[in-house]
């Protein structure tokens, strides 16, 4: 009797000592996932903030203007944007038959007892910090180029009219061409990953019904894995590019910091995140420094559009799975 | 009779493809593992070679000596540590409140989506953007400026991994533990975080791996020091910015402790990576 009345009295007070660090944690998670969404307004809002300066004095010729001249403080974002676009692009030309290979190898023809080892070693890889791959090609790769592979471009281009003024000019080693191709190492794990990724998410009834039919393996691979995983793979390049264009320090090392356009692929050039990694710490004067965070805020919103597209296609995906 | 030998020359060709393509698939995993395996084969010679007991007992040399990379070590020791400190409980109260407080919730989809794309975005924007926030107000660089740097690369990776572990949790245990009368927060606390436990440290793991190579959001954050320092509100060394720095010099030295150093964080790296990995696969092939 005495028993039950005390439990019925505490219990209540239990019960909203409960119901009140129930709404507190509530609180507090959800006002953690909101701080993700205020990171991005705030990373937004204060990159805008911090550009004004440059864009109220350039406007619209800042994308334009390929000058870059901190002693005149004139200022254009054309060569940068240039150079980010050229060694993503040649970096994705490279790299992504190179990881769909891969995956294929991976997902197809290799041993099941290698599989896995591979798979843990992929990932490995696509964990190790940007700066040593670019250690790598500022004394690896640079000097092999300089002295073996351009020399021979540059004789082999020679006369044909359009590969000329891809090649041309005295090999430094340093450049467009070693930017992208250590950008083309760098996203093999992370291309091949997603693609491995999506390439199991074939069902084995499909692939055995082709092979049942008698389609050789290149069969199989190119008439049903990948038309049913083309979004999947659309979407790991896309992640891949993204990693691409906002790569700072695999190119910084390699491409030479030099603010102009040059046709041709083995002339130093620099990319958006090269130039701030070089020069922010050096920028004098406000222009200079809000001119380098024009140049942040437009690789920001490059990078975001073409990541949010490869989540988005991924998602989809998943979506597609779940059904 | 014509069909036949059609058919056969068709089925020579559809041979012939398919031997091409698997060599060339063959040729394309051969060249991206010999180009992994020559960086890190390279790694491992030139930064044993210049590896000694004063690597971890010396300061950064000035140019033309030979020294060692104790400041650097220590600080990037001190400030991966603080980012993780700060973000890692953002990210694991994150990560409850999309697994378990707003399940299916807009703000969930919403708050994952650009959780997602934070996690690849460049890490040099938000160099920029504490730059900004901390380092343009305080007037000068500083330790905590790079630790704040490094923790805002942190969150996304622990919010996705604390959600992707939590939601392997069966429902049934939650069930369980609400039937007896427990309350939320105390299944929450007692019942999910418990059975999801080694994934949580999983993500905790796999985000200071990311960050201890990170590089550009350091560079105009804590910047550098030459000196031994333990002031997190002054400049302090990190070994990214002083493999930069020393890789970029014409001195033999520097460069030297450039491969030394980057040795240093690649094993560290590494190993934190297999240490998560095998602290998170058995419950991985549960789910």
């Amino acid at each position: 009797m005495e028993l039950a009345a005390q439990s019925g009295t505490v219990a209540p007070s239990i019960l909203r000592k409960n119901s009140l660090i129930d709404s507190l944690m509530h609180g507090l998670t959800r006002s953690a996932a909101l701080l993700v969404l205020l990171l991005l307004g705030g990373v937004i809002g204060v990159l805008i903030h911090g550009s004004i300066p440059a864009f109220e004095k350039f406007g619209f010729g800042f994308f334009t203007t390929e000058k870059w001249n901190p002693v005149t403080e004139i200022f254009g974002a054309a060569a940068p944007i240039y150079g980010t676009i050229v060694t993503s692009i040649i970096a994705m030309v490279i790299g992504v038959p190179i990881s769909i290979g891969i995956a294929i190898f991976m997902t197809e023809l290799c041993p099941r007892s290698l599989k896995r080892t591979l798979g843990t070693g992929i990932e490995l890889l696509a964990g190790i910090p940007s700066i040593i791959y670019g250690l790598w090609g500022l004394f690896v790769l640079a000097p092999l180029l300089q002295q073996y592979v351009q020399p021979a471009l540059i004789s082999a281009a020679e006369g044909i009219p359009w590969l000329e003024s891809l090649f041309t000019g005295p090999p430094y080693g340093i450049g467009v061409l070693t930017a992208a191709l250590i950008l083309s190492i760098m996203v093999l794990p992370y291309i091949t990953s997603v693609t491995r990724d999506v390439f199991e998410t074939v069902p084995p009834m499909l692939k055995e019904s082709a092979y049942g039919l008698g389609a050789t393996t290149w069969e199989v691979v190119w008439k049903v894995v990948i038309p049913y995983t083309r979004t999947g793979i659309v979407g790991g390049v896309m992640l891949g590019l993204g990693r691409a264009l906002g790569e700072t320090m695999a190119v910084t090392f390699v491409i030479g910091n030099a603010h102009r356009i040059a046709t041709s692929l083995i002339a130093p050039g620099t990319t958006i995140s090269a130039t701030i990694a070089n020069e922010f710490t050096e920028a004098d004067g406000e222009m200079y420094t809000s001119a380098l965070i024009s140049l942040g805020l437009i690789l920001f919103m490059i990078t975001f559009v073409v990541l949010a597209a490869a989540r988005l296609m991924l998602l989809r995906l998943q979506m597609k799975e779940n059904r | 009779m014509s069909a036949v030998v059609q058919d056969s020359k068709l089925y020579a060709r559809r041979k012939r493809r398919n031997a091409a393509a698997m060599v060339l698939s063959y040729i394309a995993a051969g060249l991206g593992f010999i180009a992994l395996f020559w960086i890190l084969g390279t790694l491992v010679v030139k930064g044993i070679g210049g590896l000694s007991f004063e690597t971890f007992t010396a300061m950064t040399p000035p140019p033309g000596e030979s020294g060692g990379l104790l400041n650097a070590i220590y600080g990037s020791a001190i400030q991966t540590l603080m980012a993780a400190l700060v973000g890692t409980p953002i990210g694991i109260l994150a990560g409850t409140f999309m697994a378990e407080y707003g399940r299916g919730t807009k703000t969930a989809t919403v708050v994952r989506f650009i959780n997602d794309v934070l996690l690849s975005a460049p890490s040099i924007v938000i160099g920029l953007f504490v730059y900004e926030l901390m380092v343009r107000p305080m007037g000068h660089f500083s330790a905590w400026a790079g630790s704040v740097a490094l923790a805002i690369l942190v969150i996304p990776v622990v919010v996705r991994t604390t959600e992707d572990m939590l939601l392997l949790v069966p429902n049934t245990l939650r069930e369980a533990a609400s039937s007896l009368g427990a309350s939320r927060w105390r299944v929450i606390n007692k019942v999910c975080y418990r059975a999801a436990l080694s994934g949580l440290v999983t993500g905790a793991l796999l985000a200071v791996a990311r960050i201890s190579g990170e590089t550009a959001p350091l560079l105009f954050t804590s910047l550098n020091n030459q000196f031994w320092s333990t002031d997190m509100n002054q400049p302090m060394a990190n070994l990214p910015v002083v493999i930069f720095q020393f890789a970029m010099s014409p001195y033999q030295d520097w460069q030297k402790l450039a491969w030394v150093g980057a040795l240093i964080i690649t094993t560290t790296v590494l190993a934190l990576n297999i240490l998560a990995r095998s602290l998170s696969s058995p419950r991985s092939q549960q789910g």
